[in-house]
């Protein structure tokens, strides 16, 4: 018996129908203005394409155990796609919010699921990173406004026939996905800040199809080479800024330091100087010094900076200086940017268009790519 | 009698054979024998006396071979043989980048003759001056296809041919004292992954390119790329994507501005013979694969034969020996020449002996039956059925191929599904596994995919029209069947020697054996030798 978990935003994408631009905190306004519920439908699509799926593998829907909340929030919805429902220990409520999700996904993590399925957008995947972190497969259904995290399918049918193969048993390595949001009520008022909230366990599906001889590595490994070239440049009395994202991690793992995944760490001598620095530290630490910075695009738009790591401020890079910044991104990444080119979004027009032209991307051990920047 | 229906092209009925065949040590069976050799007559073990072997070349125990009688052995074989899908049984288009071409049989049967079999590199020169004479031929030949001005034959490959021309470079720059400031090879990302592997053993930082908007590598990056620390380019043209770079001087000429040496990869030189060279492109090396364009077998087919090439400057750097011409009382004598030993410039050896003396054989005969006219025939043919399939794929609404839009391509295209993977959920991968269903090979791409769900496809100069479009016709059904009945696909294959494997080991050293004794060690089923318990 397979068991799934599923949680649906049942306000996600509501606000995108009525120009909201988000639907957080907003669901009563979208709703107000005639937005539908649209999240439902594409969870339901996603089901019926994963019921169908394991049919034409002679595995009926009911061999699989699916965990929901109740009413709009999977149990709707579940229940009319022939699988097994098993609803969770959960008020019911007209309105949902985050807290909701939350609740549900630690739940249904503590059932022990192979694969817990949600619908929504950014919001929703931030919800979810923080009930069950990196311990517990994940797939994003998009059904959000907001989709930057690249931590969903490409379609909702898409999110079904991947959990099909999950189930399956033909996807069996993971990978960690970025999730990314951006303040909403700043985006409303034409400013997009984006954060970086964390990583999600995702079914890697790419890396198991048929190849020829001499492919490349996995994306982990591959982030552990671009982590080693780093480290074997180190230079003595030099104060590092390690950016935040799951490529740049490795080289404090590696160094066997502590680090904050979401904020910037300071190291110098192979120590740690500082775990999650503010900009006033990191000015502080790199004024009069000889510095260093290394980043890594974050999530799937190729910004450089200004998404996710605001703590390296105009006023610290220039103190650093661009020709001490260090761009690091496996070969994969890179190629989902499809050949756009890394963006730079710091704030201050005179600091991003000391980027713009080509840099050296560090893409494994003595290897790099050069890269334009717009 | 009903008159057999012959009208369908897509083979909906084809399946291939399947024996369930074991791997032959769990064949093993003690005390089973093929044939028991006789004991040497006693005239003969006197004159050889007991210790015919030194002491240190016998083995201390025997090996752990599996026991098999004859038969079996024979039937082992010819199962497995007809388990694969190989070239001579399937439409080889699929194998894009890999120029599988029909490689005549009169050829095969010419480097069996015994005169060719039983020949021994150790023989002296006067004894093998025929099979000299053919390996300085056709370095004669290579040297027209390239403009370039010496060949050996001792790389066993592509790979080895890269590894050669990034030694070649290392030497040349030690030679100059540049050696240690010169440690980037700069290549492109649509060139074979092995342009940056090969320099890598070497020890040089490789510098990948992308392309532009249009497909051809960026000159902006590669100008941003190239500099005093810049060793050399290896680059294919065409690259993988079908697309040729028509400012591929500018580029080796940014690279001879700033000191570099430039490496072609024409391994796959199919659509370019008779009609562009290394030379006038500003290389000073390459490499033709023997096993590739020149039509001798290709992959498990035999062994293969990167040869490469060097302009004058470059020549003394090359592996030895190399085959001279020389005239002895009138008459052409071909002869070593071992001046690589003393020449402390030369690389010395990237293999035993001379290169694969069959391999090279093969491919003069072919290059020998077809001529000039005939080899430039070939590149036109091969670019017309590429050309022929590319126009007909892009009909196909789910189909599409990244750059140059409306132009025409070399000899090779990538494309890319991706709608019909957005609109079904069936990948590249799936429907390469479903074309094993027809009897069809189909390649997608070297990883990462920087094409979204690619397919990489090449039809050399072998197939007739009525071969493309059955290709065509099959690559259309699957298509629809993603459509209609995706399940099908993504359980695929059905009709194949196996059915649908989890390749995942394949990225887990843990669980991958790539010999039985691994296989046994991973297993913990016991020691090699013994069947497994």
């Amino acid at each position: 018996m397979t068991r799934i978990g599923l949680i649906i935003n049942p306000i996600a994408g509501m606000g995108g129908r009525v120009g909201l631009k988000g639907t957080d905190g907003l669901a009563e306004k979208a709703r107000a203005l005639g937005a539908p519920a649209l999240s439902p439908q594409k969870a339901a699509r996603a089901l019926t394409v994963l019921a169908r799926s394991l049919a034409g593998t002679g595995r009926a829907p009911g061999e699989v155990r699916l965990f929901v909340p109740p009413g709009d929030m999977g149990e709707t919805v579940a229940a009319s796609c022939g699988f097994r429902v098993q609803v969770l220990d959960l008020p019911r409520a007209a309105v949902t919010n985050g807290g909701d999700t939350r609740r549900a996904a630690g739940q249904i993590r503590s059932r022990g699921v192979d694969l817990l399925l949600f619908a929504g957008g950014d919001g929703t995947a931030r919800d979810i990173c923080a009930a069950v972190g990196e311990d517990q497969t994940v797939m994003g259904i998009p059904a959000g406004v907001k989709i930057h995290s690249p931590v969903f399918a490409q379609t909702p049918e898409a999110a079904g026939h991947l959990a099909a193969d999950f189930i399956r048993g033909n996807v069996r390595q993971l990978c960690l996905g970025d999730v990314l949001d951006i303040d909403e009520a700043a985006y409303r008022r034409g400013r997009v800040r984006t954060r970086f909230y964390g990583c999600l366990s995702l079914p890697g599906s790419g890396r198991v199809q048929a190849r020829k001889a001499g492919s490349e590595v996995s994306e982990t490994a591959a982030q552990d080479l671009i982590a080693l070239d780093y480290i074997d440049a180190m230079e003595k009395d030099t104060v590092y800024l390690i950016g935040p994202g799951t490529t740049t991690r490795p080289v404090m793992t590696r160094l066997g330091l502590d680090y904050s995944l979401l904020g910037v760490d300071v190291v110098e001598n192979r120590r740690l100087v500082l775990c999650d620095a503010p900009e006033k530290e990191l000015l502080a630490l790199t004024r009069n010094r000889s510095a260093r910075i290394f980043i890594t695009p974050i999530g799937g738009q190729g910004y450089l900076f200004g998404r996710g790591n605001h703590q390296i401020s105009p006023g610290v890079i220039q103190q650093t200086g661009v020709e001490n910044i260090r761009v690091g991104a496996t070969m994969e990444k890179i190629g989902r940017l499809k050949g756009q080119p890394f963006l730079v979004d710091t704030g201050d027009p005179v600091t991003d268009r000391m980027f713009s032209g080509y840099t050296r991307v560090i893409t494994g051990y003595r290897r790099e790519m050069v890269y334009p920047v717009l | 009698m009903d008159l057999i229906d012959r009208s369908a092209t897509v083979r909906e009925n084809f399946h291939q054979a399947k024996w369930d065949e074991p791997i032959i040590f769990e064949l093993d069976t003690p005390g089973e024998r093929g044939i028991r050799v006789p004991e040497a007559e006693p005239e003969i073990r006197a004159a050889l006396g007991q210790n015919d072997l030194p002491d240190a070349l016998r083995r201390k125990t025997p090996p752990a071979l599996p026991e098999i009688a004859q038969p079996r052995v024979l039937r082992h074989y010819m199962r497995l043989s007809q388990e694969t899908l190989g070239a001579d049984v399937n439409i080889e288009i699929g194998q894009g980048t890999c120029t599988v071409k029909y490689s005549p049989k009169i050829n095969e049967l010419l480097a069996r003759q015994p005169q060719i079999t039983a020949l021994h590199p150790l023989q002296p020169e006067e004894t093998v001056q025929g099979i000299l004479e053919i390996f300085y031929k056709t370095d004669c030949f290579l040297r027209e296809f390239s403009g370039l001005d010496r060949f050996t034959f001792q790389p066993g490959g592509g790979s080895q041919g890269i590894l050669t021309m990034a030694s070649v470079v290392r030497a040349y720059f030690e030679e100059k004292g540049e050696a240690e400031q010169r440690d980037e090879i700069i290549t492109t990302i649509y060139s074979h992954p092995s342009d940056a592997a090969a320099p890598a053993v070497k020890g040089y930082k490789i510098i990948h390119i992308g392309p532009d908007k249009d497909g051809y590598p960026d000159i902006e990056a590669f100008k941003a790329a190239v500099g005093p620390k810049t060793a050399g380019f290896f680059v294919a043209n065409p690259e993988d994507t079908g697309v040729y770079n028509p400012r591929i001087r500018e580029f080796t000429g940014l690279v001879h501005a700033h000191g570099g040496l430039c490496g072609y990869d024409q391994a796959n030189a199919n659509g370019l013979l008779g009609i562009t060279r290394a030379r006038e492109a500003g290389f000073d090396l390459c490499f033709f694969n023997l096993h590739k364009s020149f039509s001798t077998p290709h992959g498990c087919g035999g062994p293969a034969c990167g040869a490469t090439g060097a302009t004058t400057a470059l020549e003394p750097f090359l592996p030895g020996p190399l085959i001279n011409k020389a005239d002895r009382a009138g008459k052409a004598w071909y002869c070593f020449d071992r001046s690589y030993r003393q020449d402390k410039r030369s690389i010395g050896k990237v293999r035993s002996w001379y290169g694969v003396a069959p391999v090279v054989l093969k491919a003069y005969a072919w290059i020998m039956s077809l001529g000039a006219e005939g080899l430039y025939e070939v590149a036109k043919v091969a670019v017309l059925n590429n050309n022929y399939l590319f126009k007909k794929l892009m009909e196909i609404p789910c189909v599409d191929a990244p750059y140059i839009p409306g132009r025409q391509r070399v000899e090779q295209v990538r494309y890319t599904i991706e709608k019909l993977a957005a609109d079904t959920g069936v990948t590249s991968g799936d429907i390469q596994r479903r074309m094993m269903d027809f009897g069809m090979h189909y390649w997608t791409s070297h990883h990462p995919y920087h094409i979204p769900e690619p397919i990489t496809l090449e039809p050399t100069e072998t197939p007739s029209k009525k071969d493309l479009d059955e290709y065509i016709e099959t690559l259309k059904h699957v298509f629809r069947e993603a459509y209609e009945t995706p399940e099908v696909i993504k359980t695929a294959p059905h009709r194949s020697v196996c059915h649908q494997v989890d390749a995942s080991p394949s990225d887990d050293p843990e669980r991958w054996a790539v010999t039985w004794r691994a296989y046994l060690r991973k297993t913990g089923r016991g020691k090699p030798g013994q069947s497994p318990a």
